[in-house]
């Protein structure tokens, strides 16, 4: 038998009202696979993280995490959907990164990394201290650990927040567009930390980026979503360099063209 | 800056009442008043408290609660919203002993205008936390905070500095309801004013100290709040466009 997938999205399916935004999606991701997910707004890419992250419902179709069901559960030998309890369980698996950084702001930078893993896993505060310590130096931000949010650039946010995502110790990263809201100047030292993060650590990293340079040199697989479903996926190499659907070659063409 | 306006006008609104409290003509009046005056402040200090307590709870129980306790919140804010103050208060202190239940006046007005505060006051609460933004409560998700968890460390830290300014507004208001309570039979301000004005007709002196009195109970509350403000607003918007 083969290993499961860290992540399998099986026949799933999001709709709001009349406008599917996925349709059957049919997605495995290995355990240390990084994947980057592009394609046009509103071609849904956003949402398969979203979903996994339970920020979304799913309409059909099931989500595994690390060998699991997470949207499901078993009970008497049959799946039936999942309680919040068994839905935390899996969830403690994934952290999130996020466009707009969404740091809180009446927590300084350490004090952002320490909250959940004190409220959440009970951690002491001398241990959880030390330990954020250790990821904000990581992410270049040791100087900064008494700033607030308010008092840091975008770039800085941004890398305080993939300290706090990595400060629960999740086995799945999802990294929603996360360079977007930055100015352009800023991006190189975001990107930077998670290349960083993606050679220690043997994290599975999904990720949804406009940034082309990146997912063809980090990534393992690129999958290219068009209007709900996966149009073309394969290594970067093929889609970049050797795209064989007409509708990659478009947006690729646009984008690079665009610079 | 607005606190140096508010706190001169509150100087000067005391410095008056100490000089008409020297003069012939006032000075007959002040104790009864001052008395009149600090069971007013009794009463609205506690039915802040009271009202700060269910606008809590019933704001949390209408957004978060389940479905009956979700009724139960909605009810309380509509009846007491609804209805006057004064109503409230002649229900609790004369229709309730009809059906065997007695409370003295004092707690009666106590309760009456706390909840008939508290119950504008949710309404504030649910506005300050529905306006919290939505990536806040994504952030918590994503760390794996229970409901109770974000409300307690991430969420009420953030709406409680939006709360503030509606809530200086709440406290006026229930310092000026306060005076409904002398037709339950309880000896405020209004009341010792009215009662003196009967007794002598001295109207002038009378209500020119009542007012004074009421103005410097206002200022202090409004000054208070924007202490609490500054605070508060301190604590969440660190280094934020200042």
């Amino acid at each position: 038998m083969t290993e499961m997938p860290m992540v399998r999205y099986e026949n799933v399916s999001k709709r709001y009202g009349a406008f599917t935004v996925l349709d059957n999606l049919n997605l495995d991701v290995a355990r240390g696979e990084k994947v980057s997910i592009i394609g046009p707004s509103g071609s849904g890419k956003t949402t398969v993280l979203r979903m996994l992250m339970t920020l979304e419902s799913i309409n059909g179709g099931t989500l595994w995490v690390d060998g699991e069901p997470m949207t499901h559960m078993s009970k008497n030998g049959r799946l039936v959907p999942a309680d919040a309890r068994h839905i935390r369980r899996i969830r403690a698996k994934i952290g999130m990164v996020f466009q707009s950084f969404n740091l809180f702001p009446h927590m300084t930078a350490l004090g952002n990394c320490i909250e959940a893993p004190i409220t959440v896993l009970g951690m002491g505060r001398k241990e959880a201290e030390e330990r954020a310590a250790e990821l904000l130096d990581m992410v270049g931000l040791s100087a900064k650990k008494d700033h607030y949010p308010g008092q840091l650039s975008g770039g800085q946010q941004q890398r305080v927040a993939i300290a706090r995502a990595l400060a629960m110790r999740p086995k799945i990263m999802l990294f929603d567009e996360v360079t977007s809201a930055l100015d352009p100047e800023l991006v190189g030292e975001v990107l930077q930390v998670i290349r960083r993060i993606g050679a220690e650590h043997d994290l599975t990293m999904l990720m949804v980026t406009h940034q082309m340079g990146f997912a063809k040199e980090f990534s393992d697989r690129v999958c290219f979503f068009y209007q709900g479903k996966i149009c073309e996926q394969g290594p970067p190499a093929q889609i970049f360099g050797n795209p064989q659907n007409e509708r990659t070659r478009q947006f690729l063409n646009a984008v690079l063209e665009a610079g | 800056m607005w606190i140096r306006v508010l706190a001169a006008m509150l100087a000067a609104t005391l410095t008056a009442i100490v000089i008409l409290s020297f003069q012939d003509g006032f000075k007959v009046f002040v104790p009864g008043l001052l008395q009149g005056a600090w069971l007013t402040v009794q009463i609205a200090v506690l039915g802040a408290l009271l009202a700060v307590v269910m606008a809590l709870t019933a704001a949390l129980a209408k957004l978060y609660g389940p479905l009956p306790l979700r009724w139960l919140a909605v009810a309380y804010i509509e009846i007491f919203r609804g209805t006057s103050a004064l109503v409230q208060l002649f229900w609790l202190y004369f229709v309730l002993p009809q059906f065997g239940i007695f409370m003295d006046a004092f707690p009666v007005a106590v309760l009456a205008l706390g909840l008939n505060i508290g119950a504008y006051g949710a309404e504030v609460v649910r506005g300050a936390i529905r306006a919290v933004p939505k990536g806040q409560w994504e952030a918590s998700t994503a760390l794996n905070m229970t409901r109770a968890q974000m409300l307690r460390r991430i969420i009420l830290p953030q709406a409680f500095v939006a709360m503030i300014p509606p809530w200086g507004n709440l406290f006026i208001e229930l310092v000026k309801s306060t005076s409904l309570v002398s037709l339950i039979t309880l000896a405020d301000l209004t009341f010792k004013a009215q009662q003196m004005n009967q007794a002598t007709l001295q109207t002038v002196p009378i209500f020119t100290l009542v007012l004074l009195l009421y103005l410097a109970i206002s200022l202090t509350i409004t000054i208070c709040m924007r202490f609490t403000e500054g605070w508060a607003a301190k604590g969440v918007l660190h280094g934020k466009a200042s």
